[in-house]
């Protein structure tokens, strides 16, 4: 017992040389992750801002004075782009999951369905977007305003508001993505749930509706964000079939009077402001569920 | 111990995945109050036959009756007939979302329709017995695998089923808390239900059932009461599968 006490003390300088040794260590990363960004970023910095066409494009994009100008009217037509994807996210959370759920069932009664929502993602989620909203944004109305010979429209109850056949068009194309996402995700509920539910006496229905639906809802969320920050920049696309009012319409029609690309950068900031927010989101919500 | 009705009857039943033949010829009779275990080494069908009795598994030839009614033919209300019977699995398969005492309540409640406040009733009385009183608003994943295994018997039971069928309940548990849930099999024997349980635990086949079936190859080679069936088994399969059991501790 003699040599305890000095043996406790050698035991103290160790723990401290090693901490002292961790301290120095992230302090020595921090400072080289501090070095490297500052080089990286001077570098690009430098490059842009000594090429010869810098100055053309500091005018044209970065005018203060046009962005002063053009920014309000810009964010006030954004509130048109979120409504539209706002309705259009629910519908497409709503198909996905029907769409999911009729290719994931087993019932034969339901098989001319399941191959229709087979075929349904199959061309929906193979078409690119923007075809699908000028398709839909042409296509209907044609089928609307078509007369007979006598003069009649039959389809005439067809929308024909370029803002409702785009809505449609995003809704079709994301609900066909939306809808695969839900589907891995009610594969991926494992079978014993469902021998289990079954077992306590529900059937298939109650087994899908309180047992594997939410436990595959739940699974989904982080992917299912992903697509609506997807769905939201789309929203843009609508002006191809003459939607005005969004935030990007906006922007080309002040650049085209204007003669300045600064309003579109007002748009891209508009964009942003809902994009980084769900992005941040999204990684707090992977990380808590990684620890769970 | 005079038997009493039968509850379940095995008649020739057959059962194959693909080629693979996993029951060959299967008859067993259980009757009301008895606890029969299912002995075997893994893939002699134990599983499997418990599986086929829930209808969680079609059958390829023979019958299987509850209280006398054939529930293996193609025209029964399968729902109806697993309603009359309790499963518990090697895993527990707890419901991830739903507490306690939700995973309790969802047979009583949607399965069975019973109203909620009844259901909750007796719910929070089953959880107690199986000393879990104070967890029934806790997700199943902040219990030991005991108390999850304990919720599973509980919900399983709670129905009142006329059989209990309990699949291999603590192979999947630390040896620390295998014997919490053989508690609350025993409990349940004290009671009288009627159990079919495979097991790996030869000391509680010895103390809980009433019968001891070995099952090899798909078929029950062996059956007689426990006392005799592990101390002085008859056919060699049995005793080599004893054996190997005892050379692994297990026994």
């Amino acid at each position: 017992m003699a040599d305890a006490a000095p043996l406790e003390g050698a035991a103290r300088d160790r723990r401290a040389e090693r901490a002292a040794a961790r301290r120095a260590r992230s302090l020595r990363g921090g400072a080289i992750a501090a070095t490297s960004t500052v080089v990286f970023l001077g570098v690009v910095a430098w490059l842009v801002f000594t090429s010869p066409g810098w100055p053309v494009v500091r005018d044209s994009f970065f005018d203060a004075e046009v962005f002063k100008e053009t920014f309000p009217d810009i964010a006030k037509s954004f509130w048109l782009d979120i409504r539209v994807f706002l309705v259009v996210e629910v519908a497409v959370l709503v198909i996905g999951l029907v769409v999911a759920l009729l290719r994931t069932v087993r019932a034969p009664a339901l098989f001319p369905l399941k191959l229709l929502a087979t075929i349904y993602t199959d061309l929906f989620r193979g078409i690119p977007t923007i075809l699908l909203v000028y398709l839909i944004g042409f296509g209907v109305p044609a089928l609307a305003l078509g007369e007979a010979e006598d003069g009649s429209r039959p389809l005439d109850w067809l929308p024909t508001e370029p803002v409702v056949l785009g809505g449609i068009a995003l809704a079709l194309s994301y609900g066909a993505y939306v809808a695969e996402v839900y589907r891995a995700g009610l594969n991926s509920v494992h079978r014993g749930q469902r021998d289990a539910a079954l077992a306590l006496g529900l059937t298939e229905t109650q087994a899908l509706r309180h047992v594997i639906v939410p436990q595959a809802v739940r699974r989904v969320g982080p992917p299912l964000l992903n697509d609506f920050i997807a769905l939201q920049k789309d929203v843009a696309l609508l002006a191809v079939i003459g939607v005005t009012g969004t935030a990007f319409r906006e922007a080309q029609i002040q650049t085209a009077t204007l003669f300045d690309y600064t309003p579109l950068l007002g748009a891209a900031l508009m964009y942003l402001l809902v994009t980084i927010p769900c992005a941040r989101l999204l990684d707090r919500w992977e990380r808590g569920r990684a620890r769970s | 111990m005079s038997p009493g009705k039968p509850v379940v009857e095995i008649r020739g039943v057959t059962k194959a995945f693909g080629e693979l033949g996993v029951l060959r010829g299967i008859d067993l009779v259980v009757h009301e109050h008895e606890a029969v275990a299912l002995i075997g080494a893994s893939g002699s069908g134990k599983s499997t036959l418990l599986r086929c009795i829930d209808l969680l598994e079609d059958i390829d030839d023979g019958d299987i009756l509850l209280d006398g009614e054939v529930i293996t033919d193609p025209s029964v209300d399968t729902v109806a007939v697993r309603r009359r019977l309790g499963f518990v699995f090697q895993a527990y398969n707890l419901f991830p979302h739903l507490n306690v005492l939700d995973n309790v309540l969802l047979g009583l409640v949607q399965g069975h329709g019973m109203p909620r406040s009844e259901a909750e009733t007796r719910a929070r009385e089953l959880l107690a017995r199986f000393g879990l009183e104070g967890r029934e608003r806790d997700n199943p994943d902040r219990l030991s695998g005991g108390q999850q295994q304990r919720v599973a018997i509980a919900r399983a039971f709670a129905t009142r089923p006329r059989a209990m069928l309990l699949d291999e309940v603590t192979s999947a548990l630390d040896p620390e808390l295998v014997g919490e849930v053989l508690q609350a099999v025993r409990d349940l024997k004290e009671e009288g239900v009627t159990m079919i349980l495979a097991t790996h635990e030869m000391g509680f086949a010895r103390e809980v059932a009433d019968r001891v079936c070995f099952l090899h190859e798909g078929r029950i080679i062996e059956e007689g009461p426990p006392e005799r069936m592990l101390r002085e088994p008859e056919r060699p399969e049995t005793q080599k599968f004893l054996r190997r059991l005892l050379e692994a501790g297990r026994a």
